[in-house]
């Protein structure tokens, strides 16, 4: 984690949205908990020792530090100047993220291997590889290895596709 | 003299051949996780957690314990060296061990934070040997209505106090324990929030969380800030022999910094980043060279922060042991370990499982001196692998998380999850939320409803059992002083400034 700036609420700039939408988000959350801990079967023996007394109070948390941040997000924020000055490079996070998606899409049509090497070019590029060829010949000796030595070591399997069948698995 | 026999019985339990291998294999890959950005403890241990199926309970946490003290030592060789730290609690080493290096100075660094990780943290063990059995006479006299409130202040410590800011901390917190209550509800089996899908019966598994969040949304994250810009590694100069003149000024930083970092690493609030800011500053008033700290780098500032760092890594065992309370994203993921087990750590596994307990406290010992050795003579090793390309590290991490969550179940669902919370993991990380309270809310808060309802059961609802009780009622004053404390202090210096 980053060192951090100290807190303090002194700047009551402008509305800062990101903050503002966050803590909105989490207030529908809050929402959505107290609205579904309605929905637990309880009897009224159980009212106080029941399943629902423990979610009623985390969705009172939940709301209340909501509602906290969305004050914060309206009178500014609470991010340092720094780190609003970042740009965000979206460019990597999309391939980072069209990663993730092709692993999910294809780990069970191909198996762990070959949706592996297909996610790590992806990754790879995201964070500024620019030869994919040999990423994808490290992925695959990478997984191939990774398979075999969870498989063996941990007992687990991690569906195995077209490749790992290839070879023995 | 009691815990002298049982420590010895502890060392024949860890010096078997296969357990001290379990203890150099932990403490090799703890020290390599260390030395990566990128990948810590927690998520090293979430990812092993599997093994659990597979090897008997005093090997894994053998396992589990090595690398958890070998990230922290590895931690301080990527401050040194890479100016970013290799886990939070090395942030403070990274600030005068990087301008030793870049000085010329980087051997006398890394020497500094080795012998004194060690030397803390086997006083740190040490700590942990005598002061668990006393723990444990004390939290026998505990009741429900106790320990629930005893987790209460855990709850407030971890996230409110240590963090920058206890709205944030607080609303992880409450997100962490709604995942733990997801499922079903195991004394009077009623499903909750489980959205109709059957997946979500058996809960949200500890293992998507962790990965979620410390695999997948830093990937993201780090990939986000690409902009932010790289730090250079600095060659490995220097010998790694201090001098006459550095020893005489190190011992004295080491034994303060494990003075300072042992007891707040043993208190229900943990968390290694407070002892290490405090010995910084401890330091710092009390060198005779002040000059040197912030501009050549001083190595007081190293070798204190470092020593407090590893005491308080020990600390934290004191109360995951005796009390069963994780005070560290690390320790929550090893105590969902032991439910696996099916232990209950608490002050009956001394009674229940002695040569678990001290096989494991035993292997500490031995940890230690293995990790001297690995990070000293060796550490020429470790720096190589701080040269892996970060495109193919965080490319790796991203096949870890895989094997970590589809492993376990084959669910395509899970990894959805895992990449929903990986998004809110993204957005913690970006928004400066603390994503250590999620873990602990997560894996504490079912124990805490646990102990809620049996104390609303045996007062028969009423809830006044939480502060009629007087130890009950002083920790409950405890965690509203340690919420309200800070808000007062502030507003009064607000007063003033105003």
């Amino acid at each position: 984690m980053t060192a951090r700036a100290p807190h303090g609420l002194a700047s009551f700039g402008r509305p800062a949205w990101p903050e503002t939408l966050i803590g909105l988000g989490l207030l529908g959350l809050a929402g959505l908990v107290w609205w579904q801990t309605g929905a637990i079967a309880s009897t009224p023996m159980y009212a106080k020792v029941g399943p629902r007394i423990f979610p009623y109070l985390t969705a009172l948390g939940l709301g209340a530090m909501a509602l906290a941040m969305v004050v914060q997000g309206l009178r500014g924020g609470w991010q340092p100047e720094e780190e609003r000055e970042v740009t965000t490079d979206w460019r990597a996070v999309f391939f980072v993220v069209a990663g993730l998606f092709f692993n999910v899409a294809l780990i069970v049509p191909l198996g762990f291997t070959a949706a592996s090497v297909v996610m790590f070019v992806l990754v790879a590029h995201g964070f500024g590889s620019r030869a994919p060829l040999r990423d994808a010949g490290i992925a695959l000796v990478f997984s191939l290895a990774a398979f075999f030595g969870f498989a063996k070591a941990l007992g687990v399997n991690i569906g195995a596709g077209l490749i790992e069948r290839l070879l023995g698995a | 003299m009691e815990t002298l026999a049982a420590l010895g019985a502890g060392f024949a339990v860890a010096l078997s051949p296969e357990n001290l291998l379990w203890c150099l294999l932990g403490t090799s890959l703890g020290t390599a996780i260390g030395v990566l950005p990128g990948l810590g403890p927690a998520l090293t241990i979430a990812l092993l957690l599997p093994i659990t199926f597979q090897v008997p309970a005093t090997a894994a946490f053998i396992l589990f314990a090595g690398i958890y003290y070998g990230a922290m030592y590895g931690g301080s060789t990527t401050s040194i060296l890479l100016n970013t730290p290799g886990e939070s609690a090395t942030i403070v080493t990274a600030l005068e061990g990087n301008r030793m290096a870049r000085s010329g100075r980087a051997g006398a660094a890394l020497a500094t934070a080795a012998i004194g990780s060690f030397v803390a943290g086997t006083i740190g063990t040490l700590g942990i040997t005598f002061l668990a059995p006393v723990v444990v006479d004390f939290a026998l006299k505990f009741g429900p209505a106790e320990y629930f409130s005893l987790m209460v202040v855990a709850f407030v410590t971890v996230s409110a106090v240590l963090g920058s800011s206890p709205v944030r901390g607080l609303a992880s917190l409450f997100f962490g324990i709604w995942l733990g209550l997801i499922g079903i509800d195991l004394q009077t089996g009623q499903a909750r929030f489980t959205f109709g899908l059957d997946e979500l019966l058996d809960g949200v598994n500890v293992i998507v969380v962790a990965v979620g969040l410390f695999a997948i949304g830093e990937t993201l994250y780090v990939a986000a800030r690409r902009h932010a810009g790289q730090d250079e590694i600095i060659p490995l100069r220097g010998s790694l022999y201090m001098t006459r003149a550095e020893w005489s000024r190190s011992w004295k930083p080491w034994l303060r910094g494990a003075a300072i970092g042992f007891p707040i690493g043993a208190m229900p609030a943990g968390g290694a980043e407070v002892p290490t800011f405090l010995s910084y500053w401890t330091e710092k008033k009390l060198s005779k060279h002040p000059e040197e700290f912030g501009t050549t780098g001083a190595i007081e500032g190293v070798a204190g922060p470092e020593a407090a760092n590893n005491a308080s890594a020990a600390g934290v065992l004191v109360p995951m042991l005796t009390l069963g309370l994780p005070t560290g994203a690390t320790a929550a993921i090893m105590l969902s370990a032991f439910q696996s087990y099916g232990i209950n750590p608490g002050p009956l596994l001394f009674q229940s499982q002695p040569a678990l307990v001290w096989g494991l406290i035993a292997s500490l010992y031995i940890a230690n001196i293995m990790l001297l050795v690995l990070n000293l003579p060796l550490v020429g090793l470790w720096v190589r692998i701080l040269r892996i390309p970060p495109p193919l590290l965080y490319a790796g991490i991203l096949v870890f998380a895989t094997i970590g969550t589809y492993g376990i179940s084959n669910s395509v669902v899970d990894l959805m999850l895992l990449y929903a919370i990986g998004a809110v993991g993204f957005l913690m990380r970006r928004y400066d939320f603390p994503t250590a309270p999620v873990v602990i809310g997560m894996i504490l808060g079912p124990l805490a409803e646990q102990e809620f309802r049996r104390a609303m059961t045996i007062s028969n609802g009423d809830w006044g059992v939480f502060v009629t009780k007087p130890l009950s009622a002083t920790l409950l004053a405890l965690a509203a002083l340690a919420l309200a404390g800070p808000l007062l202090w502030r507003l009064s210096r607000r007063r003033r400034t105003a």
